[in-house]
């Protein structure tokens, strides 16, 4: 049992993620909220993306539809730091952070922490799957998705 | 190759004319405010010149700089204002783009005599590597923030890890860069970090600031301006220097390259894809022309994939190709950050990058490179949209 293994990955502090003026990621961080991850797939010509925009990147179809999908991937890089860049984190260092691929959805990635002991070795390519992360508790309140290696198993 | 009768380059159209800088400071050490800094180095780059600042006709700087050509214009009593050139994006991946856009000013008979500076004290507005008071965040950063995905080195890191791993870049092609910086300030009384040199050694036992990057692979951030004044190519014998020429410009970055939050289609990239050839093109030129190059270090990896991605060699030879014999002036195979760069001499946004390689072709560095008449600046790696530059003597025309 590592001490890291606490319901929140980084503590409270950082800058708390809100969707923009006009609403365009608001879909997102709800579903986050109630454990589902959201991804646009466009309903025209049914391309994948991630970070959403108000129109589709590959047909130019406006508005492109929210789908959900399964919290899993890959990581395609990563990085452990340990020079705080904020306040919060000066007790709380090394920490990872991954790139996730979802090759089920396009490929897109996100970028995440990497839960369990922040000295172990990282590999590129290896299966990750996600963690809804919530902080009921903050003003305003909101949920991160987190990753942790996929046992053998599943 | 562009010749210099075609109507749309810039090749051989404008030159420098001079060149001007303030001391350069740790961040918090300036005894200038930012504003202050701007006019002097402005000044100098007037007096560099031999030419009355009220003469100026247009200003052009880059990455949201705060000291307003309005403002200048009227603290410096311009006869008139005729341009005033912003170029969007942040980091340093305008600071050959302003040089640029300032020579399409001219070149398109909007000015005729144009400054371009970035100044910038840090210790007064705010680092770029510390966050604070930062309640909520939108966009981009809310992808980035929560995670501790912070501020730049934490925000490249991932792309120079993913580049390592897919061509075999080992640690020590960073190593040679930071090493080539520090060899350089420490014959730049310029330099910050001059008389303090670095060693294998001493790289090796760094802190990491976060993996792949060490304390000596990250710049440093610092206070101060620099500025260049440009004209058209009629007037460039005019005045007291030797005119340094355009000989090539390029700006931007390659599909969907600014796709948030690092869902870049080429992610493992400095963004040069489609921009190197851009330059070489206007330029007539190619890499064996080039005889130093000044690449904008925010973080070593950048600049090995920004060199790789100029031609210098090809990602999987990083690893031979970087090392320090190879990158130091007079005699190495590419004398690279001939100033110390913003790793040793003064993190000014990469403008100092631009100002050396001026020197490098007038001949006036403390670290001259053997060739001396085409040397090239790279700004901005791993940020879109990106900038280079090709500058060159009356010889390279």
């Amino acid at each position: 049992m590592s001490g890291r293994e606490m319901p929140n990955h980084l503590p409270e502090g950082l800058p708390i993620p809100v969707p923009e003026l006009d609403g365009l990621s608001a879909p997102y961080w709800n579903g986050l909220r109630e454990n589902r991850l959201l991804v646009q797939r466009c309903s025209h010509c049914d391309a994948w993306q991630f970070g959403p925009e108000w129109i589709c990147n590959a047909c130019h179809a406006f508005d492109p539809a929210w789908t959900e999908i399964e919290p899993c991937g890959r990581i395609f890089s990563w990085e452990r730091v340990w020079h705080s860049s904020h306040a919060t984190l000066r007790q709380h260092l090394p920490y990872v952070a991954v790139l996730v691929e979802i090759p089920h959805a396009g490929s897109v990635r996100m970028v995440g922490n990497l839960l369990g002991d922040p000295l172990q070795a990282v590999t590129i390519g290896t299966a990750v799957e996600g963690c809804f992360e919530h902080h009921p508790g903050s003003s305003p309140p909101y949920s991160l998705l987190q990753w942790r290696v996929s046992s053998p198993r599943e | 190759m562009s010749k210099p009768g075609d109507q749309r380059t810039l090749r051989g159209r404008v030159a420098v004319v001079g060149i001007g800088e303030t001391d350069y400071y740790r961040h918090g050490a300036s005894p200038d405010p930012e504003f202050k800094l701007a006019l002097k180095a402005i000044l100098a780059a007037c007096k560099d010149a031999g030419l009355d600042p009220r003469d100026i006709d247009g200003f052009s700087s880059y990455s949201d700089d705060r000291n307003d050509a309005s403002r200048l214009a009227a603290a410096l009593g311009t006869h008139r204002l005729r341009t005033a050139t912003m170029q969007w994006g942040g980091g340093g991946g305008g600071c050959c783009a302003a040089v640029a856009n300032a020579a399409a000013s001219i070149v398109a008979g909007l000015a005729d005599c144009v400054v371009v500076f970035r100044a910038l004290a840090q210790g007064q507005y705010g680092r770029f590597g510390q966050v604070s008071g930062v309640e909520t965040i939108s966009g981009e950063k809310a992808y980035l923030m929560p995670y501790g995905v912070l501020a730049p080195p934490q925000r490249f890191a991932m792309k120079v890890q993913r580049y390592m791993y897919e061509h075999g870049v080992s640690q020590d092609a960073q190593r040679a860069i930071a090493l080539a910086s520090y060899h350089h300030a420490q014959a730049n009384p310029r330099a910050v970090m001059h008389g303090k040199p670095l060693d294998r050694e001493k790289y090796d036992a760094s802190r990491w600031i976060v993996e792949p990057f060490h304390l000596y692979d990250c710049c440093m951030e610092n206070d101060g301006a620099a500025a260049l004044v440009l004209v058209a190519e009629e007037r460039a014998r005019e005045f007291r220097q030797k005119p340094v020429f355009l000989l090539g410009a390029a700006i931007g970055s390659g599909h969907r390259s600014g796709a948030i939050p690092h869902n870049a289609p080429h992610y493992a990239s400095a963004g040069f894809d489609t921009v190197a050839p851009d330059l070489y093109r206007m330029a007539g030129l190619g890499p064996c022309d080039v005889g130093t190059v000044q690449a904008y270090e925010n973080f070593t990896g950048g600049v090995v994939m920004a060199l790789a991605e100029h031609g210098f060699f090809e990602p999987e030879q990083a690893n031979d190709f970087l090392t320090l014999e190879n990158l130091i002036a007079p005699s190495g195979r590419l004398p690279l950050n001939t100033s110390g760069g913003n790793l040793a001499e003064c993190y000014m946004h990469g403008f100092e990058l631009v100002i050396e390689a001026v020197r490098q072709v007038r001949g006036t560095s403390t670290s001259q490179g053997r060739r001396n008449d085409v040397a090239m600046v790279i700004g901005g790696p791993m940020v879109t949209p990106a900038s280079n530059l090709l500058l060159g003597s009356e010889a390279a025309l």
